[in-house]
């Protein structure tokens, strides 16, 4: 279990964490996601005590990881950012080194052969870690962080150099390890949040934005029903004919997609449905709809929405349409 | 301590700087062998030990550049740091590492000693009492260089500065002599590092000499300790 009580971490006047708190529970796999820069690994480096934070507690499994470093750190795996690799030693010295290191009490030869089957590495296990490919010591990090079976997992950004191929392994990897670790995954990729962790805290320039599972989050941010449509016909009529239906809350124009065709972006009342009146009213007033779709928020929205704040740039609305 | 101190000793001898530092130390001490001891026709190595000085200013730094300014430049920092081992016993796994590595160096006076042996007995005693005191000199300049590699990412910089400051130490005697306040002159002659370890090339074995330099070792590595700890509260 992770409980993290009003941590903050100031660099300077730089807040790189300011005053957040979440819990994990354990076989829980919580995803930690933010834009570039907004405190996911500074958050990750205080929790396993890489460095100190400037305010608030860290506890791992009830132990607080500046009063008993030595006892917390015994129970975490860590993958930092840039897998922590000797590039001048072979993997099995290198596990052996990290399985000493770690004091780990486990048989070692099959603890450590059983890692390398898991995350796929034993095809590699007597080759220099500097001759391996992006993905591959990327692997050894994430072997790394399993030796000694740690309680609390913290992988920061573990599927990065990876193909899609050992992403997807990776994803299934770590979500059999979230069955009994506790796990916090950090990263910028929303779809693999999504499909990875039961709960998301989001985070932006140091502040805890959202903390839910994803279905609340989309239903707290998706309060209204929207629809986006691409109408063939001259704006103002085709504006004025949508005004005038039941249930349409606003409507505006959005972009112009060819000559003559506008993106309309309407919105409706909670709970109704105004696709098939839309249909009727544009068919008898001679328009044409060539596309019409609900905008349901993706969790992309939501990450967008949370961390832009009131500022939804023209920009993601564009590629929503493009799209 | 004992995972880290394995892993340095290693690398010493997968990368080339073990081979570099013992083949320029075995090739220097077995210059001034022969100039000194065997040309001179002389059974004292006092002067082979007295010279071997100023070949550790220079060799030490090489030895030590990339302790720990390599694992911050490489991030394996974050995985020393993360693990559960103390700040201590990281620092000084490296240290004894370096030793080991020094110590096989010295080793090579005590097979000159051997050599000399041959032709005529040699004072042992003055001979054990000169390698210990090329060990704890050693041993010292090791902890100034491992310090030195804390501040920096950098190999070349952390090799250059260690080197200065190894120089400046060597000086501090010769400083002394050029300044005119008596007790300031005092001081600096306490701390002369040549002249602590003349005392051993002399022959004598003073306690005091060794205190001073197990002390400089251990004062040094927890200056790094400290230096590692304030960098996490930075």
């Amino acid at each position: 279990m992770i409980e993290v009580r009003n941590l903050s971490k100031h660099f300077g006047d730089k807040k790189a964490v300011d005053n957040i708190s979440f819990k994990a529970e354990n076989g829980e796999i919580l995803g930690f996601l933010g834009p570039n820069g907004a405190g996911k690994s500074t958050t990750m480096n205080i929790l396993t005590g890489y460095i100190s934070s400037t305010q608030g507690k860290a506890l791992i499994d009830g132990i607080d990881i500046l009063e008993n470093p030595i006892k917390a750190k015994a129970k975490i795996g860590y993958l930092p950012e840039l897998p922590p690799l000797y590039m001048d030693m072979t993997v099995k010295e290198y596990l052996n080194f990290i399985y000493d290191l770690k004091k780990c009490k486990l048989p070692k030869n099959s603890h450590l052969k059983d890692i390398c089957n898991l995350v796929k590495i034993d095809h590699v296990f007597n080759r220099m870690i500097k001759n391996l490919s992006k993905g591959y010591k990327q692997r050894v990090g994430l072997a790394q962080a399993l030796v000694g079976n740690p309680n609390v997992l913290i992988l920061d950004e573990p599927t990065v150099g990876l193909d899609p191929n050992q992403i997807i392994e990776i994803r299934s990897l770590i979500k059999k390890l979230g069955k009994n670790h506790t796990v916090i995954l950090s990263s910028h990729i929303l779809s693999e949040v999504q499909a990875v962790c039961d709960r998301i805290v989001v985070i932006n320039e140091g502040k805890i934005v959202a903390d839910d599972t994803e279905d609340n989050l989309s239903k707290a941010l998706d309060n209204e029903h929207k629809i986006l449509a691409r109408i063939d016909g001259e704006k103002d009529k085709v504006l004025a004919c949508i005004n005038e239906l039941d249930d349409v809350v606003e409507c505006s124009v959005d972009t112009m997609s060819e000559e003559n065709v506008w993106v309309y972006r309407i919105e409706a009342k909670q709970g109704a449905d105004i696709r098939r009146k839309l249909f009727t009213c544009m068919a008898e007033n001679g328009f044409y709809i060539l596309e019409m779709k609900s905008s349901e928020l993706s969790l992309e929205d939501i990450f967008i929405k949370l961390t832009m704040g009131e500022n939804l740039s023209p920009i993601s609305s564009n590629k929503e349409v493009e799209n | 301590m004992g995972a880290i101190f394995r892993r340095e000793v290693l690398s010493y001898f997968t990368s080339p700087i073990g081979y570099i530092f013992l083949a320029a130390f075995y090739a220097s001490s077995a210059l001034f062998f022969s100039i000194y001891s065997l040309e001179q026709g002389s059974t004292k190595l006092d002067v082979v030990f007295g010279q071997l000085m100023l070949i550790l200013v220079v060799l030490i730094p090489i030895l030590t550049m990339r302790t720990i300014s390599e694992e911050k430049k490489n991030k394996t920092d974050q995985c020393l740091l993360t693990s559960p081992v103390s700040l201590f016993g990281i620092v000084a796994g490296k240290f004894l590492a370096a030793f080991l590595i020094y110590v096989l160096g010295v080793a090579i006076t005590l097979v000159y000693a051997v050599v000399v042996s041959v032709f005529a007995s040699p004072d042992w005693t003055v001979i054990l009492g000169n390698v210990v005191g090329l060990s704890l000199l050693g041993a010292a300049f090791i902890s100034i260089g491992i310090f030195c590699s804390s501040f920096t990412e950098n190999q070349m910089v952390s090799a250059v500065v260690s080197f200065v400051v190894l120089v400046v130490l060597y000086l501090f005697s010769t400083i002394a002599g050029l300044i005119p306040v008596e007790f300031i002159k005092k001081i600096l002659t306490s701390l002369s590092f040549l002249e602590r370890y003349s005392g051993f090339t002399y022959g004598l074995f003073d306690l005091s000499n060794v205190l001073f330099f197990i002390s400089t070792v251990v004062v040094f590595l927890f200056l790094t300790v400290r230096v590692l700890e304030r960098r996490r509260w930075a």
